[in-house]
């Protein structure tokens, strides 16, 4: 489990995502309404870039006639099937039992326990007074 | 919706088929409306201005229902120059002919100059079509063939346009949709049969289209996903049309390509033609043989939408039927139900039957060397 370092706080605002290499994986992190998600950018059913998909809410009917539309902007549509995917999780909504997306933990460190280490900082140069985006592997 | 607006990531950057491979469905797609212009005589630009087009189908702003995703496409097909999925010869090379490797793409262009209902325009707009794919697309990319596209309610214009393009090294098949005003066995439709049959192209047979009826047997559906299951049903019913009419019998050099409609329902459409046709035989004198002997001989299917049953034993008994010789790998690029070259066939599979489903069946079918 290594922490690597995505972005200052301020270049991933929210209802923004960026995407990456990391270890040879293809990595998004989300910004959500100030909440940070990581998610493997792979579609566990046919491989596609899945976090090009929109986020959505989840449909759900617990009795006919009745439907419910929760986790608004919560849920990834796969930009080729429409899989949908829960951020938090990784959960499959499609085929549960035989698909998940890996997800990563991701949240903001400041600067001054970046600079302690340990953390992978690559890409991005870390200044002691500034807030940063990191997500774990 | 946040559809993010960024260039787009280099394109299947998980490793994929490498061996060739040949995709027998794409649909490219015009960037601008006028596009066709320059392909189409001054008269028919001023009537498109002044009238428009009008379908055998009410709703005029086109499908019945939006579709799955924008312009039914994968969100990640917009070319970065702009315009929609499918416009881009540069784009379509980058994102799906050269990381899949694909020797030969053969073109479907929808959404044309068929299912019109003035049929001087309709053959004026396919024969534009036509010229439009030589000069955007196969002149410009060796590996892409053309499919003629024939203005399909006018038989004889449809033909006339089929032998014009005969011997024109740029197509490799006639195309009609699914839908049409009536089954596709019947005979306004004959003169297609016979100029293909003459020309020796294949007559693929693509899911959609507009005919005026309703798009599913037991009347308008309410959701997409009835339409999308319902393409097997119109397709079945077309094939049946097409073998009970006698068309297979009385063309018996005809091939005949059902394409993006599934292919796991052919041995039972099969299997109850075979039993209906034993008992009422008298009324059909022109089918000679079991209707299962046309479809199997005279039949080839594109993948796309690959079926996914459970047990992917179920898969190969329903291929065994059908013959391995007989499958033809679609991707149905760049819609959004597109299938990955690498991800659709289960192991298990001979590496002959592999090379057959994924390149060696469209080359012989479609006669590149």
């Amino acid at each position: 489990m290594a922490r690597h370092v995505i972005a200052p706080v301020d270049e991933l605002p929210p209802g923004t995502r960026k995407f990456l290499e990391i270890e040879g994986r293809p990595i998004a992190v989300f910004n959500i309404k100030g909440e940070y998600f990581g998610l493997m950018n792979r579609c566990p059913h046919q491989g596609a870039a899945l976090c090009e998909g929109p986020l959505i809410g989840l449909a759900q009917s617990s009795n006919p006639g009745e439907i419910e539309y929760t986790k608004l902007g919560e849920i990834i549509r796969c930009p080729w099937h429409g899989w949908e995917f829960d951020i938090r999780t990784g959960q499959s909504y499609c085929d549960p039992r035989r698909f998940r997306v890996k997800a990563y933990p991701a949240h903001v460190e400041p600067g001054a326990s970046v600079v302690k280490g340990p953390y992978v900082a690559e890409t991005v140069t870390v200044k002691v007074e500034s807030d940063y985006v990191v997500v774990e592997l | 919706m946040n559809i993010q607006f960024r260039e787009s990531p280099e394109a299947a950057s998980h490793p994929t088929t490498k061996t060739a491979i040949a995709d027998c469905d794409i649909h490219p797609a015009r960037a601008t409306r006028t596009e066709l212009y320059p392909y189409l005589a001054k008269r028919w630009q001023h009537h498109l201005e002044v009238y428009g087009v009008h379908a055998y189908q009410g709703m005029m702003e086109g499908p019945p229902y939006p579709k799955a995703q924008p312009n039914a496409s994968r969100r990640d097909a917009y070319p970065p120059e702009g315009g929609p999925q499918g416009s881009s010869l540069s784009f379509m090379q980058k994102q799906l002919l050269d990381p899949n490797n694909v020797q030969l793409g053969v073109l479907n262009p929808l959404n044309t100059g068929q299912g019109i209902r003035n049929h001087d325009l309709s053959a004026a707009l396919c024969s534009a079509i036509n010229d439009w794919q030589i000069d955007k697309w196969t002149s410009k990319d060796k590996r892409l063939k053309a499919s003629i596209v024939v203005g399909n309610e006018d038989g004889l214009a449809a033909a006339a346009e089929i032998r014009e393009r005969a011997g024109d090294k740029n197509f490799v098949q006639v195309l009609l949709l699914s839908r049409n005003v009536e089954p596709l066995g019947q005979r306004r439709y004959w003169p297609i049969y016979q100029a293909a049959e003459e020309a020796g192209l294949p007559v693929g047979v693509h899911a959609f289209g507009f005919g005026g009826n309703p798009i599913t047997p037991s009347g308008w559906p309410s959701y997409y996903i009835e339409e999308m299951v319902g393409h097997s049903q119109c397709q079945q019913s077309a094939l049946a049309s097409l073998v009970l009419e006698g068309v297979f019998e009385r063309f018996p050099k005809l091939k005949m390509v059902m394409i993006e409609a599934g292919f796991g329902w052919a041995p039972s459409l099969a299997w109850r033609l075979d039993k209906v046709w034993q008992r009422l035989r008298s009324e059909v004198p022109d089918v000679k043989r079991p209707p299962s002997e046309y479809i199997r001989e005279q039949v080839w299917w594109t993948t796309q939408p690959m079926e996914d049953p459970e047990r992917r034993e179920d898969l190969f008994d329903v291929i065994n039927w059908i013959g391995w010789d007989r499958l033809l790998f679609a991707t149905d690029y760049p819609h959004w139900d597109y299938d990955e070259p690498s991800r659709v066939l289960p192991a298990g599979v001979s590496e002959a039957n592999r090379a057959a489903f994924y390149l060696d069946n469209a080359k012989k079918l479609y006669g590149i060397a």
